[in-house]
């Protein structure tokens, strides 16, 4: 690539540059070609596409119970927040009806989702802009997390724990204990990352003020989410489009004010204090609901327990038509929507009646704001596009698909 | 369990959005409406659904193509719009086909911009008036459109890295036919896919037929 290491400037003095592919605060797989005039950015242009992999494709050839595992693989930071909007998307189209301890742990998970998520984008972001240690620190919290990821589905990712009329198997009751004495412990850990970051005078002087989003213009491009609170804009889907049984639970949604990275920062952290009240409600819940289902026993489209199976003829042609013909939807088509960690994460589904999706749009949050890129940089220094595409939160596994 | 506003409400909605000049049709399903509008007339249309006080639809939440090549016209670009002052949203659906572009919405949310990006590079439905139109998710120099259904699960070409010449190089795909997981049951499955209906279904034995 001698080529492009050549900064040469052109005739009126200005540069083009690459940032990334491989670039620390690329934030995965992304390049930047930057129009630069001195310091100050001209334009940016994301060259994105790097990790496409053609889920969408791959979803078209395959049964909808062998799709779930896909969904892991898009924002590989809060996986089972992706496994929900397929499985809602599935749960629409079916008119199937989920039990109630079913739902609880679903939100429960997601909720967990939600900190894995904003841990790592809060922490990186600090790293963005020179802090060292609050990932370090945030990390650790995560491992914690994945651990109950594990423990619920065994493993620590790619978990396709969710399905369509519930959640794979039960949680076993130590761990609802745990995780409950997690939340116990976690505003102690947050408190003091947000001692190294909230108030501290570097992050602050290369965030507040950076990537202003003004209310409109969160809306002309489709922003939501963080992107869209941190600008003022009240909308969240788990209070204004309450899915799951989010309308029995408990919590604020937190608003910035100025649209600036560091209120977007602000936000994020507010929002985790608030995942630990819910969860602290979904595990009062679990402990009281101990023994009920967790996923629907409508036979044609959950499976049978394992002993069933052994007993039951029923059962076992059930199972058996379930793992190779899998199960058909009408035909139709749906869009199903969940406030992921970054936004509106939405699937829209195309069923011509067989037991494969026709056709599958992930809608991913994290594709308009990368879009935003631009815009937000325009008249930026260079330093502040990576303190903006941090606030952006993005994670290549969904941008890309 | 997803949020569900009433039929009633939504027909009503689709009622009034019918109205619109532009829009051919409404129907609501699966606690959704639908909208058919004609492609040449999206602009006016998705304008008077953002700007009209009864639809307030603030947000393109999502664009997209689909593809159906038994059609004459084989592609769909479907808008997705919400309104959060109203709490609603609408899907709306133009037809279109290889040759004809549909205009781009763009002067009406910005956000069209990568969107229509991604479906042209998907589907190669051309966006009349899009600044840049240049794909987006695929690799420099690809050829095709990867999710039209003509277009092979395994692609045309595959890369490795040689050794020899020290670079990536690209090559036609080797592999032998990809699995084609087909669990479709003949008796129940069939009635869905009938040759000629998408992609052609022949039930395992019926290709030896008058052969004999």
């Amino acid at each position: 690539m001698a080529d492009d290491a050549q900064v040469l400037p052109t005739e009126d003095g200005k540069f083009t540059i690459n940032f990334g592919p491989q670039h620390p605060a690329a934030h995965g797989v992304l390049r930047l070609v930057l129009e630069l005039d001195g310091e100050i950015v001209e334009r940016v242009d994301p060259h994105i596409g790097l990790l496409h992999r053609g889920t969408e494709k791959l979803i078209e050839y395959r049964p909808y119970l062998q799709n779930i595992g896909y969904f892991d693989r898009l924002d590989y930071v809060a996986p089972m927040n992706q496994e929900h909007a397929f499985v809602l998307a599935i749960e629409k189209l079916m008119n199937l009806v989920v039990p109630k301890r079913g739902q609880v742990i679903r939100v429960l998970y997601s909720e967990i989702g939600r900190i894995l998520n904003h841990l790592l984008n809060v922490t990186t972001q600090a790293m963005d802009v020179g802090a060292l240690t609050p990932p370090l620190w945030g990390f650790e919290e995560r491992e914690k997390l994945m651990v109950f990821y594990e423990r619920a589905c065994g493993a620590r990712m790619h978990a396709n724990y969710f399905r369509p009329g519930g959640v794979r198997q039960d949680l076993p009751y130590a761990l609802i204990n745990d995780i409950d004495a997690w939340c116990d412990s976690f505003p102690g850990v947050l408190k003091d990352i947000e001692g190294l970051v909230t108030g501290n005078r570097i992050f602050k002087q290369r965030n507040v003020n950076i990537g202003v989003v003004s209310q409109q213009q969160a809306l002309d491009w489709a922003f939501t989410g963080v992107m869209l609170r941190g600008s003022g804009v009240a909308w969240d889907l788990r209070r204004n489009q309450p899915y799951e049984c989010y309308d029995d639970y408990e919590f604020d949604i937190p608003l910035g004010k100025n649209g600036d990275c560091y209120d977007r920062y602000l936000c994020r952290v507010e929002e985790m204090r608030q995942s630990i009240r819910i969860m602290k409600q979904c595990c009062e819940a679990l402990r009281k609901s101990q023994g009920e289902l967790v996923l629907s026993d409508d036979h044609k489209v959950a499976p049978p327990r394992r002993s069933e199976m052994k007993r039951s003829m029923e059962a076992m042609i059930h199972h058996f038509k379930l793992y190779t013909e899998g199960f058909h939807t009408p035909a139709g088509e749906v869009y199903a929507a969940i406030e992921a960690p970054k936004g509106e994460f939405g699937v829209y589904l195309v069923s011509d009646g067989t037991n494969r999706p026709y056709r599958c749009k992930i809608r991913a949050p994290g594709f308009p704001h990368l879009a935003a890129m631009d815009w937000m940089n325009r008249g930026h220094l260079l330093a502040d596009v990576s303190a903006i595409l941090g606030s952006l939160d993005i994670v290549f596994g969904e941008i890309d698909r | 369990m997803t949020w569900r506003v009433s039929d009633k409400e939504l027909e009503k909605l689709g009622k009034a959005a019918a109205k619109l000049k532009g829009v051919t049709g409404y129907a609501v399903a699966f606690g959704e409406v639908t909208l058919e509008a004609e492609a040449g007339a999206i602009v006016s249309v998705l304008t008077q659904l953002k700007d009209g006080a009864a639809f307030q639809f603030q947000q393109m939440i999502d664009l997209c193509g689909a593809d159906y090549p038994t059609r004459a016209k084989r592609f769909d670009v479907v808008y997705h719009l919400l309104s959060m002052t109203k709490n609603r949203r609408v899907r709306v659906k133009v037809q279109t086909d290889e040759a004809t572009p549909v205009p781009s919405v763009i002067p009406v949310y910005p956000v069209a911009d990568w969107f229509e990006r991604e479906a042209f590079d998907m589907y190669g439905v051309a966006f009349a008036g899009h600044p840049d139109l240049r794909r987006l998710l695929t690799d420099y120099g690809f050829e095709g459109y990867p999710l039209r259904k003509d277009f092979p699960m395994t692609g045309h070409v595959e890369v490795r890295y040689d050794d020899e010449q020290k670079r990536v190089v690209y090559e036609p795909v080797k592999a032998v036919e990809y699995r084609h997981w087909d669990f479709l049951s003949p008796w129940e499955g069939a009635e869905y896919a009938k040759p000629g209906e998408g992609y052609p279904y022949v039930i395992p034995g019926d290709d030896k037929a008058g052969k004999a």
